[in-house]
């Protein structure tokens, strides 16, 4: 009776939570429209554009619609809601596609299944953010063998080359445009000597080592002293308890703050403000963050932040031209870094020239903000 | 018994014990730990840091002590309510869907209130479970520690909720003109509610008895479901409050990141504390000081600079000392080898 009970109330809790899960997909949707909407305007204009290509593609899938399926990580951040709706938005029934869209809730054995599914459905195309990037071998060549092209947006799946496409951002180079940027900055501003706090973010995540390794280039060539490290988990709640730490631990001996995403950056700001730290423009200590959403660019404009290194979000536009590219034959290419903006508060510096990860040297403009990019931030 | 004795005898003496080990190592390393000033017409230092961020454990781990005593088991459900309390706070304050506000949608109370309400609707929802169903406490919490966070994320529409209102950050922060963290005075007023209840009414005494034996108490006329009940109820009011303290501290509703790992922490100050987790006598100040133990463990690794990767791998490495050291079975061992040392000095005297 006991075993029967319990086993009633566990079933009632998988539900339960299964109805939980649900009922966040199914809301996520609704709260797409008006986004979905706002963008549809652009993505129209975009399909009329490129009609050609569109009357080309719709031949090619004997005129029915082109079905792919979406495998997202989860729904974890700001960031992840504008890349999901970044995606629904481009791959829509206006430009043919009929998109299954599957929240895998940052489960990866989940995200394995729906891929299979997907194959099982026989979709046209797949499109997967992997949670994690080894154990993808098997199931992308069982993928390949049902002649299904995947393509793979945002985070990196090392273990399989069975893709016919990488849609995403190079965190390394956003490393280095920082540490450029900073540079450049500091000679401008006839600062000598640079001494750097660091807030890192969750350890082992592709953001944080790429973010890590490029800026660090930067303090080991020139010779800046880096005074400590930690992470703070992305989260608000970590870069404030770190900063706090640090205001104690280097009082008066810092100033400079990079913060390895927005949040961080949200937390390091109050922790400062408590202990009477002046930051930002007009402040002794320089602010720097990476992934410039909306909030974080408010803080920019608002002088808190000195400059936002962008993480572009927006996949969509780009998987859309992938799978109009390989529906008309044409060739592509195996990675699509996308374009990513660097934010600043002020009017010193044009732009800032750094070799990137790839070996180019590059010369990338700054964008000052105002209340307009604010408004078309994420 | 000699003055020593006396006082390491006391239940509180090793809670106390371990706090003290770990302040001194402070002290040993670093003395400006122990710097405390007023800076911007608040106080400012390292102590003051454990006090305030201890807080959420601390008011976690006074419900928790009760449950544990109550029924024999841990809720393992109160970080997910923090979270669920607090989507819910913020989801009143702004409105639903909205992503942030500076201007409140109802009274700040009011929402303060739902949200804490939420908590002991939670706590309810658990006491049920254990008390009326009796399902095994894991199991029955297991079902919110895994959905209340998802709760949170649909009632903050899938997004983190920002209140830039100022007054909602005092909670967390501190009260124009008061130089004293506003949670160290939620967690006084938390513990002196509860101690009251405990000791101007019956209800300490029928947690004991009802955890000791729930049969024997009903037998002598306790509601021992009831007991069970309302000490889950007071648990899940408990992770309410604290995670209005929490989402005061961000000014915001993290539904991924707020109370994570917290009920770990709440079960490990009641054991710190010297609470045996098989239930029945309790002690509630020993799970306070273990709370701000944990925090002046967490404190102290992150002003002695130890990356905070590899920072819980020596808080386990304390931890594991302390409960040690609290083991019955090791206080035995040494007990033993004590009277085993000192026959033997007196065998080795008469043999002399």
């Amino acid at each position: 009776m006991k075993k029967k009970v319990l086993a009633t109330i566990v079933a009632a809790a998988m539900s339960f939570s299964l109805l939980a899960g649900c009922g966040s997909q199914g809301a996520a949707p609704a709260e797409t429209e008006p986004a979905a909407t706002e963008e549809a305007a652009p993505a129209e204009e975009a399909a009329e554009a490129e009609a050609p290509a569109a009357e080309e593609a719709a031949p090619a899938a004997d005129g029915e619609t082109i079905s792919v399926g979406f495998a997202q990580v989860g729904h974890e951040s700001d960031w992840r809601t504008a890349s999901t709706n970044s995606v629904q938005a481009a791959l829509s029934k206006e430009n043919g596609i009929d998109l299954q869209f599957v929240d895998c809730d940052n489960d990866s054995a989940a995200q394995l299944e729906a891929v299979r599914n997907f194959i099982e459905q026989d979709v046209d195309y797949i499109v997967i953010d992997p949670i994690v990037s080894t154990g993808w071998d098997t199931v992308l060549t069982e993928a390949d063998d049902a002649g299904i092209p995947v393509i793979v947006i945002d985070r990196t799946i090392d273990d399989s080359d069975k893709y016919v496409s990488w849609v995403g951002s190079e965190f390394t180079n956003e490393g280095l445009a920082a540490g450029a940027w900073l540079k450049a900055y500091a000679e401008a501003k006839g600062i000598k000597e640079l001494n750097i706090l660091e807030i890192t973010g969750t350890t082992g995540s592709s953001a944080e080592i790429g973010r890590t390794k490029g800026f660090h280039k930067y303090v080991d060539a020139e010779g800046w002293n880096l005074l400590d490290s930690q992470t703070g988990d992305f989260t608000q709640d970590g870069g404030q308890k770190v900063m706090e730490s640090y205001c104690k631990s280097y009082a008066g001996k810092f100033n400079v703050v990079i913060c390895q995403n927005d949040n961080e950056a949200f937390g390091a700001i109050d922790a400062m403000k408590a202990a009477g730290v002046s930051y930002g423009v007009d402040g002794d200590v320089i602010v720097i963050s990476f992934d410039a959403c909306t909030a974080g660019l408010q803080m920019v404009l608002d002088k808190q932040i000195n400059a936002d290194f962008q993480c572009n979000p927006l996949q969509g536009p780009d998987c859309l031209k992938i799978i109009q590219d390989l529906q008309a034959g044409r060739e592509i290419e195996k990675q699509t870094f996308m374009a990513e903006p660097w934010y600043v508060s002020e009017d010193i510096l044009k732009d800032i020239s750094y070799t990137n990860n790839s070996g180019k040297d590059v010369t990338e403009p700054l964008v000052v903000v105002d209340a307009a990019t604010v408004e078309a931030a994420y | 018994m000699d003055p020593i004795k006396r006082i390491t005898k006391q239940q509180l003496f090793l809670p106390f014990f371990c706090l003290l080990i770990v302040l001194l190592i402070n002290l040993i390393k670093s003395p400006t730990f122990f710097n405390i000033g007023i800076q911007h017409g608040v106080l400012y230092g390292r102590l003051i840091d454990i006090l305030n961020r201890g807080s959420e454990i601390a008011i976690l781990a006074v419900g928790q002590t009760l449950v544990v005593a109550v029924s024999a088991g841990t809720d393992i459900s109160v970080g997910s309510v923090m979270s669920l309390s607090a989507c819910g706070t913020c989801m009143m304050l702004a409105g639903y869907g909205v992503n942030s506000t500076t201007q409140l949608a109802v009274p700040m109370g009011i929402g303060i209130l739902f949200g804490i309400f939420l908590g002991g609707l939670c706590g309810a929802m658990n006491g049920a479970l254990v008390a009326k169903l009796k399902i095994q406490p894991m199991v029955a919490t297991l079902i919110l520690f895994t959905a209340a966070r998802a709760i949170g994320l649909l009632l903050c529409n899938n997004q983190i909720t920002y209140i830039r209102y100022e007054p909602y950050k005092y909670l967390g922060n501190f009260i124009p003109g008061c130089p004293i963290p506003t949670a160290i005075f939620v967690t006084i007023a938390v513990i002196a509610i509860v101690s009251i209840l405990l000791r101007k009414t019956a209800l300490g005494l029928y947690i004991q008895s009802a955890g000791i034996n729930s049969r024997a108490a009903r037998i002598s006329g306790i509601n021992s479901a009831m007991i069970c009940f309302v000490c889950y109820v007071i648990c899940g009011l408990c992770a309410g409050i604290a995670g209005m303290v929490a989402s005061s501290r961000i000014y915001s509703a993290d539904s991924n990141n707020i109370g994570l790992n917290y009920e770990l922490d709440a079960i490990l100050a009641v054991a710190l504390g010297g609470n045996s987790l098989g239930g029945g006598k309790f002690n509630l100040a020993g799970a306070v000081v273990g709370a701000y133990t944990i925090q002046a463990i967490t404190t102290t690794l992150l002003a002695m600079g130890v990356s905070t990767d590899q920072a819980p791998v020596i808080k386990a490495i304390i931890v594991i000392i302390i409960v040690v050291v609290q083991a019955p079975t090791f206080k035995e061992w040494i007990a033993n080898t004590e009277a085993k040392r000192k026959a033997l000095a007196a065998e080795g005297g008469q043999k002399a």
